[in-house]
């Protein structure tokens, strides 16, 4: 099926292919680093640029309102006492997960077609958990005494409670993003060599060069490079299901119906996964656009993660209806009620959007037509990125708003500040990752020349 | 005349370099290594690269980590604040398991990567090979061999000749 793109090189890549035809080392090291080392930026980058940085700004300002007034201006009170905090750090946690996965499991399954999207994935890891780490910070009411989340000895003689799962969640959170982020750095080292050795400025040079630590492209480090890459991808398999499954527990060890399930970390990692691809798509289809990059991201990843979102929606379905099953077979009057009042209460909406968004209008990426369609596919993606949201909301909010006794019933609605800081964190996560394609190599240049034709080393006779 | 690192032969493809390395290999040199701008698994092979000590210390590391966070869970918990949350006992093994896993991975990834960087000896700033005047298309599309001075074999123009032989575009002198 072909789209209305035109294509970038002579060549436009067969259906199927992961690298359209015609590159060598050197053209595809030239395409790939002038994107972070050519002088004139895309307009649109501009234009991009502005927008998270305007956003920024609304978060800055949100966050200075929140420390001197207090959580009171947000909507949560009793006894909804989790509102957009948590779900938006819920929200921005699982869409870091795709990042991981795309990293690490599909590079311990082998699959090259990841090598030319899991370095932005990797940054939207990184941008996506720091926005959601801001979240419980501040909620807190007094992030600067944020560090007290963390066990160490202290004058009052404290010490936080290992069996609480919101203890879990600071120890599974920060070791997320630290490894996460040592992944991706070790992961630029080969290309900030490159870059290094292709800059022009002084300044380029300077900075690459310190990133880059001295990177030569040895024998004997591009060895110990794999083993390592190996190793960290190995490590973070297990992490990224653990972090979600951490997260889920923050509401699984509670008792409020509607959380207190054992689906949850399953569901949950599906999920995560789920909103992340979404938001990989939403990402890869721009940037492709703006930068030219249909020869690396081409269909085959398109339809590869369209696919992806189709069986994860299936999943994340799987656990909406057992939720509901549950609900009925448990006999418990308050889980029946948790679940009539999903679909019927005040919050129904919400419950029929969600259902809306994450299980029928996936179902569309069931044929070829559409997932080979571009403005579908990106249509798809932004409606999941909704449904994921909602789906935290009603999980969270309408759980919170009405639990056991009638008399502690109350309703809950974000306020502006809660808007404004969702927004604002939107903004964050725009603003880096504009930072991140205009300074680094935001396609992995040497994990694109081992899918290179001419990379491949041909068996020796001689070899014993 | 300034001290010289050794010798470089650049070549143009990946197969020229492998079938160079192991040819360099069989005629008796042992300081040599190849620079390439991916990781070429044949290459590790003629060069014959077994480097097993970064899987040890990865797996040292996830040890230290899991035994570290384990002992934190415990102390806290029984000797320095024990706290009695619903009659659970003080030392709660199910419950010390999620931060005891999380401090297993992040000790094992610190250990992969600082031990990855700290066996390649990296950062290091400065080394010979960058003063090979077209070194800086290693990183881009040729493909580099080495032969150190330090090679007990290693005669200026004997293993200048010898480089020659073996079919590259260049053969430059490196500067210490």
């Amino acid at each position: 099926m072909s789209t209305a793109e035109p294509p970038h090189s002579e060549q436009k890549p067969a259906t199927g292919a992961i690298l359209a035809p015609g590159y060598t080392f050197t053209t595809l090291t030239d395409k790939l680093a002038s994107i972070a080392l050519s002088r004139r930026t895309p307009k649109s980058w501009f234009f991009g640029a502005a927008v998270g940085f305007v956003l920024t700004m609304v978060l800055l300002a949100t966050i200075t309102h929140l420390v001197f007034k207090g959580v009171g201006i947000f909507g949560v009170n009793v006894p909804v006492g989790w509102g957009f905090d948590i779900l938006n750090f819920v929200w921005w946690i699982g869409i870091g997960h795709a990042g991981t996965l795309i990293s690490a499991i599909l590079l311990l399954l082998r699959q090259p077609w990841r090598n030319s999207i899991n370095r932005f994935a990797e940054a939207m890891t990184i941008f996506a958990v720091s926005c959601a780490g801001l979240y419980p910070l501040l909620h807190t009411g007094r992030p600067w005494l944020d560090y007290w989340l963390v066990p160490y000895p202290n004058t009052m003689g404290m010490w936080p409670n290992f069996r609480s799962p919101l203890i879990w969640d600071v120890f599974a959170v920060t070791t997320y993003a630290t490894v996460s982020l040592l992944f991706w750095y070790v992961g630029m080292i080969p290309d900030l060599a490159t870059l290094r050795d292709r800059a022009k400025a002084l300044w380029a040079k300077m900075l690459y060069g310190m990133l880059a630590m001295g990177w030569r492209g040895s024998a004997r480090h591009w060895h110990r490079y794999e083993t390592a890459s190996l190793l960290l991808a190995g490590l973070a398999t297990p992490l990224v299901i653990s972090v979600h499954t951490v997260v889920s527990f923050d509401f699984a060890a509670g008792i409020v119906p509607g959380w207190h399930a054992t689906i949850f970390p399953p569901y949950f990692v599906a999920g995560a996964i789920y909103a992340g691809f979404a938001m990989v798509l939403t990402l890869a289809i721009p940037l492709r656009k703006i930068y030219g990059l249909e020869d690396f991201i081409t269909m085959k990843h398109l339809d590869n993660m369209a696919k992806i979102l189709l069986a994860t929606s299936l999943i994340v379905a799987y656990g909406y209806a057992v939720e509901a099953f549950m609900a009925f077979y448990s006999g418990n009057v308050y889980e029946r009620y948790m679940m009539w009042n999903r679909a019927t209460g005040p919050y129904k909406h919400m419950y029929w959007a969600l259902i809306f968004c994450n299980v029928l209008a996936p179902q569309m990426m069931w044929f070829r037509k559409l997932r080979h369609s571009i403005p579908a596919l990106f249509v798809m993606a932004m409606i999941v990125n909704v449904g994921m949201w909602l789906e935290r909301y009603v999980i969270i909010v309408v759980s919170l708003s009405r639990d056991f006794l009638p008399s502690s019933w109350g309703l809950y609605k974000g306020t502006v500040f809660d808007w404004s800081m969702f927004l604002g964190s939107i903004g964050l996560f725009i603003a880096l990752l504009f930072l991140f394609i205009r300074l680094l190599p935001m396609i992995s240049i040497f994990e694109m020349r081992v899918i290179l034709p001419e990379a491949k080393v041909e068996a020796k006779e001689e070899q014993a | 005349m300034t001290k010289i690192y050794g010798l470089m032969a650049e070549f143009e493809n990946p197969n020229d370099l492998v079938e160079a390395t192991r040819r360099a290999r069989e005629a008796g040199f042992t300081k040599l290594d190849a620079y390439s701008p991916y990781p070429i698994e044949a290459l590790a092979e003629a060069l014959d690269i077994h480097d097993r000590k970064l899987p040890a210390v990865v797996l040292g590391g996830g040890i230290l980590g899991g035994v570290l966070g384990y002992a934190l869970c415990y102390w806290t918990s029984v000797i320095a604040y024990p706290l009695n949350v619903g009659g659970k006992p003080l030392n709660s093994v199910p419950a010390f398991i999620v931060p005891t896993f999380e401090t297993t991975i992040l000790f094992a990834a610190f250990a992969a990567v600082f031990g990855m960087l700290a066996l390649n000896g990296l950062p290091m700033p400065y080394h010979p090979v960058f003063n090979a005047p077209r070194f800086a298309l290693a990183s881009r599309d040729r493909f580099f061999l080495c032969i150190e001075s330090k090679d007990p074999k290693f005669d200026h123009d004997e293993t200048w000749a010898f480089l020659t032989k073996l079919g590259p575009r260049v053969v430059m002198d490196v500067e210490e």
